[in-house]
């Protein structure tokens, strides 16, 4: 009998401190293959934390984080074969053209010549950016950049991708665009996703699964929809966030998260 | 979009090996120089301080004659050390470049890709030897236009441009490591302005070892500068090399090739941090 493929995604009583604050406490949590999950919580919760874990940025403090079964420490170049990952900062080139951004990644993934010219055309049709693929990035609006991010992520075809608020400072009309990249790439049932949010609205509209944290620690985890019918029959995910998360006086870290998110947002305008 | 099953047998990017390596290295400094062609003007606010230094300086010293260079005017002694400082300052300030792609997401990017550390640092490094190539263009005009006598010999020249490329290595790569240490722009130029006078004065770009004292001696022979600038001497001027070189020139391309090895070992071990 064939074994069952592992999970996208692993963690087991992940841990990680920076000094004395305990960014990831003791989180286990397993995504299976194919889904979209939000991971939850407020500045501060931790998500960034864990993406650095899984995207191999970050060394756990104790615990494991393993890709398809891959171990983020002991299998780290197996990992980063598998993954696409879009920061939470803007991580487009703004010195560089939209094209020039896309080869970049196709050559640090060293996709042969043919499939690269491919895909980076596909890449631009897809995102809708054929116009501007010759343009600096930094004309670019923040909706056209976070969509060349995440072109520039799925170019080598990534088993699971990692979205670090994928929407944050975006205007109504690009997060919508955004939003039905997410929803493509879902749709293609071709890659499992964590993205990282605090937005409840984009949750609920992207996510299969949502885990949520709360400084550091899983506090609650599954579909919306069965989240929701646990508090009670006409509950909003937003209801299920606030019962499950503490007050934002005390969150530990905030101010130094609001004040990197914020300028994010300037930089996105 | 693109067929699962076959996503993990076979992931987009082709095996490792050098060919990749070198692909992935290349691919690193050729988005470096691609900005560079775009924003020139650097080029030409770097040829100020040499142009200080030849015309100014070169110029009044050699009138002195206070500097024995063995039969060999001032001034041409003098071009190989403003040309390998002027070589030093871009490479030294290298680093800043990851530091803010750090401020940016772009090096977390880099760094999540299957490329090894090592290309990512061998491919800013090499950036850095390119515009130092640029800027060794521009000292090697103004010192024609100065009236200096250089060696044009196709040999002698393709050798100075592997001194310029391995001595821009060597600090770019050392400018890598301290950015990775310090990790904010401020700290860093502060390092930076801190250590270029330091090993400009400790090397033989002004005068040669055989005036310093005997710890100074020491210390620039600690110095890549030394090596580099003693390389460029035999090179570059129309005399016996011996009459302005004293070290050799295998040992002079042997202590910058060890030398850029090393550092581009420690830069790759510390080049996670950036991310962290
Ligand atoms: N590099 C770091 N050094 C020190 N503390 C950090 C670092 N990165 C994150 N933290 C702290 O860890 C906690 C979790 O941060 P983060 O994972 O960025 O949260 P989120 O992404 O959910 O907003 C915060 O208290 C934050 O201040
Ligand atoms: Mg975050």
């Amino acid at each position: 009998m064939p074994m069952p493929a592992p999970p996208a995604i692993a963690l087991e009583q992940l841990v990680r401190r920076f000094g004395p604050v305990t960014a990831v406490d003791h989180v286990s949590l397993a995504i299976g293959r194919g889904v979209v999950c939000g991971l939850l919580g407020r500045n501060g919760a931790g998500k960034t934390t864990i993406v650095k874990i899984l995207t191999t940025l970050l060394p756990p403090t104790s615990g494991s984080a393993r890709v398809c079964g891959c171990d983020v420490l002991r299998s780290a170049t197996e990992v980063r074969r598998l993954i696409g990952y879009v920061p939470q900062a803007l991580s487009a080139d703004a010195e560089l053209t939209g094209y020039e951004n896309l080869l970049v990644m196709a050559k640090l993934y060293d996709l042969p010549r043919g499939v690269r010219a491919q895909r980076i055309e596909e890449a631009l049709a897809l995102m809708g950016l054929e116009h501007a693929a010759h343009r600096l990035v930094h004309t670019y609006s923040g909706g056209m950049i976070r969509s060349l991010e995440i072109a520039q992520s799925t170019l080598h075809r990534p088993t699971v991708l990692f979205l670090d608020e994928p929407t944050v400072g975006l205007d109504p009309l690009a997060r919508q665009t955004v939003w039905q990249h997410i929803a493509r790439l879902k749709e293609s049932q071709s890659c499992t996703i964590l993205l990282t949010t605090h937005y409840m609205d984009e949750a609920e509209h992207l996510c299969d699964e949502v885990a949520i944290l709360d400084q550091g620690r899983l506090v609650a985890s599954g579909s919306p929809q069965a989240l929701e019918r646990s508090l009670g029959p006409s509950a909003t995910l937003d209801e299920v966030f606030t019962h499950f998360t503490q007050g934002e006086a005390e969150v530990a870290g905030a101010y130094d998260e609001t004040s990197r998110t914020r300028h994010v947002a300037d930089r996105l305008g | 979009m693109w067929p699962t099953a076959s996503a993990e047998s076979a992931p987009g990017g082709r095996g490792g090996g050098a060919a990749a390596f070198a692909r992935q290295t290349f691919a690193v400094a050729e988005m470096e120089l691609r900005k560079l062609r775009r924003d020139p003007t650097e080029l030409a606010t770097r040829a100020v301080q040499p142009i200080l230094w030849l015309v100014v300086f070169g110029e009044v010293m050699a009138r002195a004659r206070l500097i024995d260079t063995g039969g060999t005017s001032y001034l041409a002694f003098l071009v190989p050390g403003v040309l390998a400082q002027s070589v030093l300052f871009i490479a030294i300030f290298n680093g800043i470049s990851v530091i803010w792609e750090r401020d940016l997401g772009i090096i977390h990017k880099f760094l999540a890709s299957p490329a090894p550390r090592t290309a990512l640092v061998l491919g800013k490094a090499l950036s850095g030897g390119a515009r130092a190539l640029v800027q060794a263009i521009v000292v090697l005009l103004l010192a024609v236009l100065l009236g200096v006598r250089l060696s044009w010999s196709p040999l002698h020249l393709s050798g100075a441009v592997a001194l310029v490329l391995l001595g821009a290595m060597v600090f770019s790569s050392f400018s890598l490591s301290v950015a990775c240490i310090v990790k904010t722009r401020e700290r860093f130029m502060g390092v930076g302005q801190v250590l270029t006078m330091p090993l400009f004065f400790a090397s033989n770009a002004i005068y040669p070892t055989s005036l310093m004292p005997g710890w100074l001696k020491v210390v620039s022979h600690l110095n890549p500068l030394t090596y580099q600038i003693d390389g460029l001497r035999a090179l570059l001027l129309p005399v016996p090399a011996a009459t302005v070189a004293h070290i050799g020139l295998a040992s002079d391309y042997g202590v910058l090739a060890v030398t850029l090895l090393a550092l581009v070992a420690v830069a790759a071990q510390l080049y996670p941090n950036i991310a962290r």
